[in-house]
């Protein structure tokens, strides 16, 4: 088989946002970033699909020069070799944007499965792998539990709301999207970081494509409600919290 | 014309299309709203045409029998085509998710994802959540119409949705779909086991997230839940680690409760956390980062280490 996976590099969770001088985006000279974690459970899924069903994994990557860290770490957990679409806009485009980009460096390659994780911990479209699906004119199913392969098609079992599930089957080519949980992350080995030097990224130019969104204006949220915070020592705090519960909301005795 | 996309599994509604009819209504500014019921669902179309709106527009059709991503695409793309709206909102169900942007690429239009409130006007502005919601962004679609935007579970209230004095027209649209377009075969849903746990009978809840660092610190959460009467619950990412079982999970892909309280221990408050928790009387977080976007939804907030907090929490409730 050979299976394309699409990745994104984004700020770490512990990234405080900072935004630029137009307030439309986020100072990036300020990020780290890493690993997309949705993207990295698709990898796992892909990396799992070929110990079983042979073949290789390419992983997909659109964005700046940046993002050749996270490349080089999928390559180091296993991926066989990697495509970097860059292009400096690709860091913040939306997800039509992104979805061109990789559907114009994908096409010729006659993938028989392509993942990519169910949403960015960036932006949030969770768009990106359904566009592109269409792009590339292949069936789709998203927030994929688990990945059967049977032949020539595929058998899966997607995410319902409330702990519902779903049978899902197609044929082959087609895109998922995977959920977050789907199996157990491996890390890189030493022996993996070395291999993963001599593995072929293929740098690709993205064609034009037209943006359909315009952050006109990014902020730090309002507040819903006023939250009274609770100071002092960790003592002072449960303390006054355990007044607080007892005497005022009395949600205890 | 603004189009609303109802969503209804075997004749039962799904609720939050009255909250997508609230927010239709509020974006309209004297356009007229459509709202379109996919499926053969005789009693859903009765209950929404009780809603302040132009039309009800029904599509019987078998690619909308049984839910697959591509025969919605068609079916509503040739509905979308023959109707000609200006905007299309939909609910942000897992459904819509899975369909939304293949039918909005297809038709080569905007969509906005996740949408919590809309600001009026010639260009409206929809607001969404970005970075963990740890950052919000008020944006405008490009390009031709329509554009495509689905409302976030519980941003808009289903019970601010106005209804009209007499009941809206119901139309009969007739679509075609080529069968051969849909690739996909969908089985019944089920449920994984019969849930043990019935979070949303909880009175008290003490939840945690990634902040709980380690497996063999969830006994000290317990410990807690154990001195406040609490049922034990967490964020997604406790239960993908398997360090507690998927049916404690609180949010849109587990339970959503509403206990009068919820005591969130580590958790950052990601959209998809808040949505299943944040009908709580009583919600207080205890997180290290001042930032983390549960404290837009808190009543009580402890900044702080919650290894020191929740021990000296445990004995001042033995007191």
């Amino acid at each position: 088989m050979r299976i394309a996976v699409c990745i994104k590099q984004v700020p770490t969770r512990d990234w405080q946002p900072k935004l630029n001088e137009s307030r439309t985006w986020i100072r990036e000279q300020d990020a780290s970033f890493e690993m997309n974690e949705p993207d990295q459970y698709a990898l796992e899924e892909s990396l799992r699909l070929k110990e079983k069903h042979g073949g290789e994994v390419v992983v997909c990557s659109a964005g700046p020069a940046r993002v050749s860290q996270v490349i080089r770490e999928a390559l180091a957990r296993g991926a066989d070799r990697a495509i970097h679409v860059e292009d400096d806009g690709l860091g913040s485009a939306d997800a039509f944007v992104v979805a061109d980009a990789l559907a114009s460096a994908m096409k010729d390659e006659q993938f028989d499965l392509i993942l990519t994780g169910l949403q960015s911990d960036d932006q949030g479209f969770a768009q990106t792998g359904v566009i592109l699906a269409e792009r590339l004119g292949l069936p789709h199913a998203t927030i994929i539990m688990d990945v059967q392969v049977e032949s020539s098609r595929l058998r899966v079992k997607r995410e319902l709301e409330g702990g519902w599930f779903q049978w899902i089957s197609m044929p082959l080519p087609s895109v998922l999207t995977i959920q977050s949980g789907i199996n157990q992350l491996r890390y890189a080995t030493l022996k993996g970081i070395m291999a993963a030097k001599k593995r072929e990224i293929r740098k690709v130019t993205p064609a034009t494509s037209e943006a359909r969104q315009q952050i006109v204006s990014l902020y730090v949220p309002e507040k819903a409600k006023k939250t009274r915070i609770i100071s002092g020592s960790a003592g002072e705090a449960a303390r006054e919290l355990g007044r607080v519960l007892r005497e005022e909301v009395r949600v205890i005795q | 014309m603004i189009l609303v996309i109802a969503e209804q599994h075997g004749d039962k509604l799904n609720r939050a299309t009255w909250e997508t009819i609230a927010a239709a209504q509020q974006l309209a500014a004297g356009q007229p709203i459509a709202v379109v019921v996919p499926g053969a669902a005789p009693t859903v179309a009765a209950d929404l045409a009780t809603a302040q709106v132009a039309e009800l527009i029904t599509i019987d059709h078998p690619a909308l029998a049984a839910y697959t991503a591509d025969g919605f695409t068609a079916a509503l793309h040739a509905a979308i085509e023959q109707l000609s709206p200006a905007c299309v909102l939909l609910p942000h169900t897992y459904q819509t998710r899975d369909f939304a942007p293949k039918l909005a690429a297809r038709m080569n239009r905007a969509i906005v994802t996740d949408v919590t409130a809309i600001k009026p006007g010639e260009k409206p502005r929809f607001v969404r959540p970005m970075f963990q919601g740890k950052l919000t962004a008020d944006v405008v679609l490009q390009g031709p119409a329509p554009h495509f935007a689905t409302i976030q579970i519980g941003a808009y209230r289903a019970d601010k949705a106005a209804r009209g004095t007499s009941p809206a027209a119901v139309r009969a649209l007739t679509v075609q779909v080529d069968p051969a377009a849909i690739r996909q075969q969908a089985e019944p849903p089920f449920q994984e086991a019969r849930q043990a746990v019935d979070l949303s009978q909880a009175e008290r809840i003490v939840s945690v997230g990634r902040g709980i660092k380690e497996q063999s610190n969830i006994a000290l959460a317990q410990q807690l839940a154990d001195a406040l009467s609490a049922e034990l619950a967490a964020s997604r990412p406790i239960c993908d680690a398997g360090w507690l079982p998927m049916e404690r999970q609180v949010g849109s892909s587990g339970q959503t409760v509403a206990p009068k309280l919820y005591l969130a221990l580590g958790i950052s408050g990601a959209i998809q956390h808040l949505v299943g928790m944040k009908g709580s009387s009583t919600i207080v977080a205890i997180n290290k980062d001042p930032d983390a976007p549960i404290f837009e939804v808190a009543d009580y907030g402890i900044v702080g280490d919650l290894f020191e907090i929740v021990p000296a929490m445990i004995a001042a409730l033995k007191n």
